[in-house]
């Protein structure tokens, strides 16, 4: 697990973030374990109350439940990775949507660009996006 | 078990005319891990010898639980100097059946199982250890006691970077959530800044920010790397 440090955002939003990433990529599916939360902090070497804090806040939006004596898991949950995917592009979008806006670009504008720019680095392989314009 | 408070009340040390402490009041809460930053000078070590009993404040007073250090207070204080206090003639062993003599809530297993963890062998001498090595048995030595306070004084100070990350992993892995508290000087923020609960920048030994990590990051915006350059520049 990495955390990026660089955005000043509180830590254990970065672990909430970092395990919704790896939900929606496939990595962690519904009833796979986590690591516990003292495993997690000697990991990832953060202070085990920040790690409690993200584990609660996880419980809380029902991403992952704690079993007595088991462990902690990815809730059992079939709309768990529709849902975490749902959320992560809204947020994509809305950071999307305001910088395109600012630059002066109006709605049929940034379809436009979105869809070349989807042909161009989607099908035309250019994953890194590092192509002359 | 109760946990110690730690408070600071009008605190000068001076060395010559120049005072490491100057006019500091604070009081650490029992059961946090605070983040000592600074950098070099700024009053960190001092700070941390005031509370071990090492130093007399000039003027004020420390005061754990409401006691001045003595050897009262010492029997619940583990110290980490920054210096290498071991004896090179000594085996890893022998070191730490020496330190454990000292102490009542020396705790024999954890040390074990520390001393696994740290890749240490036993029946090396002190003396023929790298530095590192020698940096994880000092960790190994104040993580063993049952301490309600743990003074870590610079403890990555000149090791390499598995040991750095070892000494860490001891860390975070021993200390008792919310019946330690765990005071850490460093000026290395950046590999450190995740471990602490709560920072205290000192700033030629007065108090220039105070905080909750977290609640610093969330309400600055800004990881505590950050705060560290805007703080000092």
């Amino acid at each position: 697990m990495h955390l990026r440090l660089d955005q000043g955002s509180p830590i254990y939003q970065q672990i909430i973030d970092e395990f919704k990433r790896s939900i929606a990529r496939g990595d962690l599916g519904p009833g796979d374990r986590i690591p516990s939360q003292r495993e997690l902090a000697t990991m990832v070497q953060v202070n085990p109350n920040t790690v409690q804090r993200a584990y609660r806040e996880m419980e809380q939006e029902r991403i992952a439940e704690t079993l007595r004596g088991q462990g902690t898991f990815i809730s059992n949950d079939p709309d768990l990775v529709t849902k975490i995917r749902r959320e992560m592009a809204e947020r994509a979008l809305v950071s999307f949507v305001q910088e395109m806006h600012s630059l002066g670009y109006t709605k049929d504008g940034m379809t436009n660009l979105v869809s070349e720019a989807y042909d161009r680095i989607i099908q035309g392989g250019d994953v890194r996006g590092d192509h002359d314009l | 078990m109760s946990v110690a408070t730690t408070t600071f009340n009008g605190v000068v040390k001076r060395f010559g005319n120049k005072p490491a402490i100057a006019d500091l009041s604070i009081t650490i809460r029992e059961g946090v891990f605070m983040g000592l930053l600074g950098p070099n000078g700024s009053g960190k070590s001092t700070m941390l010898k005031l509370i071990a009993g090492l130093y007399r404040p000039d003027a004020g007073s420390v005061l754990i639980d409401g006691e001045a250090p003595s050897h009262k207070t010492k029997a619940k204080v583990a110290y980490l100097p920054e210096i290498d206090h071991l004896y090179n003639w000594m085996t890893v062993k022998g070191t730490l059946d020496y330190i454990s003599s000292f102490y009542r809530d020396w705790d024999q297993s954890r040390a074990d199982e520390l001393v696994r963890f740290m890749g240490l062998d036993v029946d090396a001498k002190v003396g023929k250890l790298s530095k590192g090595m020698r940096a994880r048995l000092k960790i190994v030595a104040a993580m063993s006691r049952n301490a309600e306070i743990v003074l870590l004084d610079e403890p990555l100070s000149g090791i390499d970077p598995p040991s750095r990350s070892k000494v860490l992993g001891a860390i975070l892995s021993e200390y008792r959530i919310g019946s330690q508290t765990i005071i850490m000087s460093t000026h290395d923020v950046v590999e450190t800044e995740t471990l602490f609960e709560e920072v205290l920048f000192l700033k030629n030994g007065q108090v220039a920010l105070l905080g909750d990590a977290e609640t610093l990051r969330e309400e600055r915006g800004k990881s505590i790397r950050d705060l560290f350059e805007e703080v000092y520049e």
